[in-house]
């Protein structure tokens, strides 16, 4: 193993100068300098937010005009190429699939809940797409789909929500931790993923998600601050979708923008139109890029709108109007694309078709793998407390088992 | 096995010229081989930097760990010794000190992290409860979490208010962390380095009053031991120490309270009375064991701890002894704790500590008679 990196802040420590001390590493990087240097800004114009968040192809699926996009000097933002925007359409029409097949299997009482992120599944794909393999993510229990998207089995994604087990897929080896309930927990956990990488000399980058109301903890700001002083390659993306269950966005921040954070710990934010998958592919993706070249992290904050309650166990009718969610149904992030694509000739009817048939598919593994009825194991509870359980967990173990082999024979008995 | 108590009435919890002298003298012994005396601070240093030394990817980080060597200088000479990416001192943020150990320990890395006193771990209390606990049984084991959560805790150093809390039931309570705490220098290494080997998270109790205590131990013969050990696949976790024999009763005492319980057991010699004090040693896993076979054999038991008494470790004991031992007890079992008030002031920590008299006149109501 190579420890090369040293990461203490951009200003030298100040046991550099003490005798005695380590020797001082490589210069230290500086964010800042190397952004004026890139794009011959000032720091503050690297690390601030554009003044408008950025946009490329508005609701009615035309293409923003140039001067419109809200990019200016240093955060301006090409196109991606046709084949990223087909992979991206075809995984957005999965992900509305998804929630609405999820949103259904709750109803039927198949799941115990689903936070559906219907709405905001431009910001749940290019989460993912703006990722290489060895790159990690860390979603919260919103981000189901973000997580099928980089790979995961629908099924296993499930787990969690149909309630068998926590979580049901091995995080280590999709590169996807656990979707995280206790809000911004996680968004160390990526901090620490990165920090460990960048010992190493390895060059992943972390994406650390988050909601709008989550940015009020203090884990969010604790892990700001500590990608930043370490300098790490961590995007944190926050999908402000206006609300934490009830709780407007206002009575949550009175920051300009939850993107201008980012200034306050020395990192550059940017905010972007969270129903515009073609600008979130841009502004995320010049993100990861930015994040592996060494410019340390990055805030980019998603305006985008939860369309459904925050599970279905919330009402949402009784903390806003319907005229509110109605102005966003024309926002949708859907019917632009598809509009967009057709117009661009990326589209046609066969291509839909192919596409809504991978979107069926997928609706009919959720269907199938969560009616299924899977046993589960009692024994289950005692064996993964440790690596190896304790004589206290054997006990009471052997005490369950016990129990139900004389349930057995008592039932044996009755059924006599 | 008894450690000769030299606590510092300079040490209070700050760093006092005292401790920085004892650790540079402890350090410059440190060199020599065979049995040397040391400190426990000493112990938990030399386990740290062998453990570096032995695996690259164990990192220490935390707090003034860095250059000054952490506020009771536990991590002395790791960045001297490792550099800058081996121990480091973070931003101030508990929280984010666990929170980003747990995302290195999933990322290939051992992290030994340091919360500078028992109260300001509580910052971190989520990321322990919800995460460092939980990671390994949610992902069914496919995510390991070999941490170190190092804690300086419990009083007995005129600390004022929130540097003397015993927060140990916090975390013996939460299903999934190791709870440790030596009470010996020897144990000091020996408990450290299995610590750092386990796969899984330890909290690493360390009882801050005995941080200066001495003892003669031969290092080379602990590493000896530990080398050994890992060859073997064995270990000394999960295991009680008797840490003096006895006939009469049995004094339970983990952490801070066992030189206490080991001076009251001297006392009671002196009377005529025989009791032999049991080291916890390790509140998770609890070795009911050695425990239950020293008071069946004696009859009698007391269970010292500086904690609060109610819904505390002592407790906890005291419920495991009776439900296994219950027709061996000539008396019922006592428990010699602190009181449920805030842990008090320098001045009044006096009549807060279990002391040798409490301990005594506890083992006086043994129903002696009968
Ligand atoms: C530490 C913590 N406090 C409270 C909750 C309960 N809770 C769950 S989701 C939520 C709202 C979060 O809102 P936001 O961050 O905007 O994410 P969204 O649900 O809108 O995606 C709350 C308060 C929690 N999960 N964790
Ligand atoms: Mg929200």
């Amino acid at each position: 193993m190579t420890i090369s990196a040293d990461h203490t802040a951009q200003h030298p420590a100040p046991e550099a100068q003490t005798p005695g001390a380590a020797a001082p590493g490589p210069a230290p990087e500086d964010a800042a300098s190397e952004a004026v240097r890139k794009f011959g800004i000032t720091v503050e114009d690297y690390m601030l937010p554009a003044r408008h968040q950025i946009q490329m192809v508005g609701p009615d699926g035309t293409l923003t005009p140039h001067t419109e996009q809200g990019a200016q000097p240093g955060h301006e933002y090409s196109l991606p190429g046709d084949d990223e925007l087909l992979a991206a359409y075809e995984q957005l029409v999965v992900g509305r699939r998804v929630n609405d097949q999820n949103s259904a299997l709750v109803r039927q009482g198949r799941m115990a809940v689903y936070p559906s992120s219907h709405g905001q599944e431009a910001c749940q794909v290019a989460a993912a797409l703006c990722l290489s393999e060895g790159d990690w993510m860390f979603p919260t229990y919103r981000d189901s789909v973000a997580v099928m998207a980089r790979g995961v089995d629908p099924v296993q994604t499930m787990t969690l929500f149909r309630g068998d087990w926590h979580g049901g897929y091995d995080p280590s080896r999709h590169k996807v931790g656990i979707q995280c309930t206790p809000l911004t927990t996680q968004l160390l956990h990526g901090v620490g993923v990165a920090h460990a990488a960048k010992l190493r000399g390895e060059d992943t980058v972390v994406l650390a998600m988050c909601g709008d109301g989550a940015t009020s903890e203090g884990d969010f700001h604790e892990a700001l601050n500590f990608a930043a002083v370490f300098h790490l390659p961590v995007v944190f993306f926050v999908q402000n979708n206006q609300y934490a269950i009830s709780v407007p966005l206002a009575h949550q921040s009175v920051a300009p923008s939850l993107a201008h954070k980012a200034v306050g710990y020395g990192m550059a934010g940017e905010r972007v139109d969270g129903n515009d998958i073609v600008a979130l592919l841009a502004v995320l993706g010049r993100a990861v890029r930015l994040a592996r070249e060494g410019s340390g992290p990055l805030l980019v904050e998603a305006h985008t709108y939860r369309m459904q309650a925050h599970t279905n166990a919330d009402d949402a009718t009784r903390y806003r109007q319907d005229s509110e969610v109605a102005e966003w149904v024309a926002k949708d992030p859907l019917s632009r694309m598809k509009t967009y694509m057709t117009d661009r000739g990326l589209l046609d009817d066969d291509r839909a078709a192919g596409i809504a048939e991978k979107a069926e598919a997928v609706a009919t593994q959720l269907r199938e793998g969560l009616s299924e009825e899977v046993p589960v194991e009692p024994q289950d509870l005692f064996k993964y407390v440790f690596s190896t359980p304790t004589p206290q967990l054997k006990e009471q173990s052997a005490m369950l088992a016990d129990e139900l082999a004389r349930d057995a024979t008592s039932k044996s008995e009755v059924a006599k | 096995m008894s450690p000769t108590l030299t606590t510092s009435s300079e040490a209070n919890g700050n760093v006092s010229a005292a401790t920085a002298r004892a650790a540079a003298t402890a350090a410059a012994k440190a060199e020599q081989t065979g049995p040397q005396t040391i400190t426990l601070a000493k112990a938990l240093n030399t386990a740290m930097a062998d453990a570096m030394h032995a695996d690259p990817s164990v990192l220490v980080f935390g707090e003034d760990v860095g250059m000054l060597g952490g506020v009771f200088r536990i991590t002395d000479g790791l960045t001297k010794t490792f550099g800058k990416s081996r121990c480091f001192d973070t931003p101030l943020a508990e929280s984010g000190i666990v929170g980003m150990a747990v995302g290195m320990a999933m990322n290939g890395m051992r992290p030994v992290i340091e919360m500078q006193f028992d109260a300001f771990a509580y910052p971190a209390f989520e990321q322990i409860v919800s995460h460092v606990a939980k990671m390994h049984n949610r992902t069914k084991g496919t995510v390991k979490l070999p941490m170190v959560i190092r804690v300086p805790y419990a009083g007995g150093i005129g600390g004022v208010e929130h540097h003397c809390d015993s927060s140990e039931a916090y975390y013996a309570h939460t299903a999934g962390l190791k709870v440790f705490t030596p009470a010996t220098v020897a144990d000091g290494y020996r408990m450290l380095r299995e610590a750092i080997d386990s796969d899984d998270p330890v909290m690493f109790m360390e009882p801050k009053k005995l941080y200066w205590s001495k003892d003669q131990v031969d290092l080379d013969a602990l590493r000896a031991e530990h080398a050994e050990n890992t060859e073997r696949g064995t270990s000394s976790e999960g295991r009680a120490a008797v840490a003096r024999p006895g006939t009469d009763a049995t004094l339970i005492a983990y952490g801070p309270s066992v030189p206490t319980a080991l001076a009251a057991a001297a006392a009671a010699a002196e009377e005529g009375r025989s009791l032999e004090v049991i080291d916890v040693r390790s509140l998770v896993p609890f070795d009911d064991e050695t425990i239950c076979a020293s008071v069946r054999k004696t009859g009698r038991a007391v269970v010292i701890a500086e904690a609060h008494g109610f819904a505390s470790v002592a407790s906890e004991i005291v419920a495991r002894v009776q439900e296994r031992c219950f027709h061996h007890l000539a008396a019922p079992i006592r428990r010699v704790t602190g009181f449920d008030v805030p842990y008090p002031a320098p001045k009044l920590e006096h009549y807060y500590l279990p002391g040798v008299d409490r301990i005594l006149d506890a083992v006086d109501d043994l129903q002696w008679e009968d």
